[in-house]
C-alpha cells in the first residue's frame, strides 16, 4: 500500500509538471495567432466577399475581438480548456473535429515508426557493440552517419521510385484502396501494404539515433563494476552481454524515444506530405496551402500536448523499471 | 594552431568531409560565372534527360537547368545553414552566459523556457513561424534560429556553471574586473571549443530544416533551393526522376559532410573527450 501511494503521488506531481507547460505552449500558440496578418473576421469577410466596416465591427464585438489582449487571451485559454480550437473556415468545420478525424492515421504510422526504429537501432547497436571495430561495427556505423544527413522526404521519393514505380511492390499513396472496398482482414491487409514505405522512410532517422545510442550506451555499461564482478563470478560473456549490460544499456534508449516524439512529429509532416497519408501531417501541409492559420495552430496544439503526454507516460514506465528512480 | 591541425588530420573522415565542403563552397561561389543566367529561366527543353540537349543534369517539367539550379541552390543552403546558425549561437551564448553566471530567475526562466521548446515538435513551430511571416530569407533563418538557440544556451549555461567559481575568475573578481569582462573576456574563451563543435553540427541540422521547409513550399519564392528543387519535381517522379534525385543527393553530401568536419572538430578541440561516442 505504502508502496502504491508513493507511486500514485509521483504521478501526480508529475502531472502537475506538465501544467505550467503546456500553459505555455497555449499561451505562444495565442501570440502566434496574435502576430498573424488579420484575424477571424477578416477571414470571414473574405471568404463572404464583401462586408460593410459596421457588420465587421459587430462581428468583432461579438468574437471579443475587440477587447484588451489580456482579456483575449483570458477567453482563448477558456475555449481551450473546453476543447474548442476554434473553427477552420476553409473546412468549415471545427478544428477539433478535423484533427481528431485525422489523429489515428498519424498515430498509426507513429506507433509503428517507434516500434521498427527502436528495435532495428537497438539491434543495430547492440551488432556493432559487440563486434567493437570490426567491419560490422564500421559498417553500422557509416550507414548510421549516412540516414543521419538524408533528408527525410528524399527518401521517401528515392523508394517510391525503386519499390513502387519500378517494382510495383507497394502502393505510392494514400492508406488504403478505397475503390476496392475491403473489409476485414483485406482491409487490414491493404493498409498494412501502404504502411510499409511511409514507416520505413520516417524510422530512417531515428534508426540511426538509436543505433549510436544503444552503442554508446553499451559500451559505458560495458566498463561499469557490475560487469567486473559477473566475470569475477564465472559467468560467459555471452551471458554478460545479453543478460546483464543489454537490460541495463536500454534505459536510456526507452528515455530517448519519448524525448524523440516531438521531432518524431515534425518528421511525419513531411512524410505523409510525400506518401499523401491521412493523418495531421497531411492536414497540415494541406492547412499551410490554402493559408488556413488555425487549423494549422490546431494540429500544432494538438501535437504538443501529445508531446507532453507521450513523455508523461514514459516517464511512469521508467519507473516501474528502474526502481533506483527516486519516486518519493 | 599546428596541433590542432595535427589532430584534426589524424581523422580521415574528417579531412574527407572538409574536402567535400571546400567543393560545395566552391560551386557556391562560383555559380554566378558557371551559370551566369538566372536559375529560374526556362533554358531549352523541359523534361530532357541528364547529359542531352545540353543539360548536364537534366531539365525539369518547364526546361529549367537542373544542373545551374543546383549551384545557385549550393548558395541558399549554405547561406541559410549559416545564418541561422550564427543567429542561434549569439542569442544562445547570451542567454546561456547570463543564466549560468547570474544564476537565480535568469535561469529559472531560461530552463523552463529550454524545457518548452524541447516539448514542442520544432519542425511544426518553424512550418508556422514561416507560414506566419511569410516565406523569406529572413523568415527562414529567424523560424530556424528559433528553434534552434536553446540547445546552444543550455550547453552555455552548463559551461558558464562549472567555469564560474574556478580559481582564476575568483582571481579576475579580486582584481575588480566587471561582470561583462569577466564574462566575455575570461570565460567564455574557455567554453569556446563545445561552442564551435555545436555550431557546426547546427549548420548541417539548418540546411536540413530549410530544405524541407522549401520542399513543403515554404522557400522564398524570389531564391533557388534543394528543397525547392524536389519539390517541384515530385509529381515528376515517374517520367523525370533525375528532378528529384540530385538534388537529394546534393543535400545529403553536404550534411554529410558538415557532420564529419563537425565530428573531426570535436576530436581535435576536445581530445580528452575522445572515446566518449
Amino acid at each position: 500500500m505504502g508502496h502504491f501511494a508513493k507511486r500514485a503521488r509521483y504521478v501526480i506531481k508529475r502531472l502537475l509538471q506538465a501544467v505550467p507547460i503546456v500553459f505555455a505552449i497555449i499561451v505562444v500558440n495565442f501570440f502566434l495567432l496574435q502576430l498573424a496578418e488579420g484575424d477571424a473576421v477578416d477571414v470571414l469577410a473574405g471568404e463572404a466577399g464583401s462586408a460593410t466596416p459596421e457588420y465587421m465591427a459587430e462581428l468583432r464585438e461579438k468574437f471579443g475581438l475587440d477587447k484588451p489582449l489580456i482579456v483575449q487571451l483570458g477567453l482563448y485559454l477558456k475555449n481551450v480548456a473546453m476543447f474548442d480550437l476554434g473553427y477552420s473556415f476553409r473546412h468549415e468545420m471545427p478544428v477539433l473535429e478535423l484533427v481528431l478525424d485525422r489523429f489515428f492515421a498519424t498515430m498509426l504510422l507513429m506507433v509503428s515508426t517507434i516500434l521498427l526504429a527502436v528495435g532495428f537501432g537497438v539491434l543495430l547497436g547492440l551488432l556493432a557493440a559487440t563486434g567493437l571495430n570490426t567491419w560490422r561495427d564500421t559498417a553500422i556505423s557509416i550507414f548510421a552517419l549516412i540516414t543521419y544527413a538524408t533528408p527525410l522526404f528524399w527518401v521517401g521519393l528515392m523508394l517510391i521510385v525503386v519499390f513502387s514505380l519500378n517494382l510495383g511492390w507497394f502502393p505510392t499513396s494514400g492508406m488504403e484502396n478505397i475503390a476496392m472496398f475491403y473489409e476485414g482482414w483485406d482491409r487490414v491487409f491493404d493498409i498494412a501494404r501502404h504502411l510499409v514505405l511511409p514507416t520505413i522512410t520516417l524510422s530512417l532517422f531515428y534508426l540511426a539515433l538509436y543505433t549510436r545510442l544503444m552503442r554508446a550506451s553499451m559500451l559505458e555499461q560495458a566498463g561499469q563494476d557490475y560487469v567486473t564482478t559477473a566475470r569475477a563470478k564465472g559467468l560467459t560473456e555471452r551471458r554478460i552481454m545479453f543478460v546483464h549490460v543489454l537490460r541495463n544499456a536500454l534505459l536510456p534508449v526507452v528515455t530517448m524515444a519519448g524525448v524523440q516524439v516531438g521531432a518524431l512529429i515534425g518528421g511525419s509532416v513531411i512524410v505523409e506530405s510525400v506518401f499523401a497519408w491521412p493523418g495531421l501531417g497531411m492536414l497540415a501541409f494541406e492547412a499551410l496551402f490554402s493559408r488556413d492559420l488555425n487549423l494549422l495552430l490546431g494540429i500544432f496544439l494538438l501535437s504538443a500536448l501529445l508531446v507532453v503526454a507521450v513523455n508523461l507516460i514514459v516517464d511512469i514506465i521508467y519507473s516501474v523499471l528502474d526502481p533506483r528512480i527516486e519516486v518519493a | 594552431m599546428v596541433g590542432f591541425w595535427t589532430r584534426f588530420r589524424r581523422n580521415r573522415s574528417a579531412v574527407l568531409g572538409l574536402l567535400i565542403l571546400a567543393f560545395v563552397i566552391l560551386i557556391a561561389a562560383t555559380a554566378q560565372i558557371i551559370f551566369p543566367e538566372d536559375p529560374f529561366r526556362l533554358a531549352g527543353q523541359a523534361m530532357a534527360p541528364p547529359g542531352e540537349s545540353g543539360f548536364l543534369l537534366g531539365s525539369d517539367s518547364l526546361g529549367r537547368d537542373v544542373a545551374a539550379g543546383m549551384a545557385h541552390g549550393a548558395k541558399t543552403s549554405l547561406l541559410i545553414g549559416l545564418l541561422a546558425t550564427i543567429v542561434a549561437v549569439t542569442v544562445g551564448v547570451l542567454m546561456g552566459a547570463l543564466a549560468g553566471y547570474y544564476g537565480g530567475w535568469i535561469d529559472d526562466l531560461l530552463m523552463r523556457t529550454t524545457e518548452m521548446f524541447q516539448t514542442i515538435p520544432s519542425f511544426i513551430f518553424a512550418i508556422l513561424l514561416v507560414a506566419i511571416m511569410k516565406p523569406s530569407i529572413e523568415s527562414i533563418v529567424i523560424a530556424i534560429a528559433v528553434v534552434s538557440w536553446p540547445a546552444v544556451a543550455r550547453l552555455v549555461r552548463g559551461e558558464f556553471l562549472s567555469l564560474k567559481n574556478r580559481e582564476f575568475v575568483q582571481a579576475c573578481h579580486t582584481l575588480g574586473m566587471s561582470d561583462i569582462r569577466i564574462m566575455l573576456g575570461e570565460i567564455l574563451p574557455n567554453c569556446l571549443s563545445p561552442i564551435i563543435v555545436i555550431g557546426s553540427l547546427m549548420v548541417a541540422t539548418a540546411i536540413l530544416i530549410e530544405s524541407g521547409l522549401a520542399f513543403l513550399g515554404l522557400g522564398d519564392p524570389n531564391i533557388m533551393s534543394w528543397g525547392f528543387q524536389i519539390g517541384a519535381g515530385r509529381t515528376l517522379l515517374r517520367s523525370a526522376w533525375w528532378v528529384c534525385t540530385f538534388p537529394g543527393i546534393a543535400i545529403l553530401i553536404t550534411v554529410l559532410a558538415i557532420n564529419l568536419v563537425g565530428e573531426g572538430l570535436n576530436d581535435a578541440l576536445n581530445p580528452r573527450l575522445r572515446e566518449r561516442t
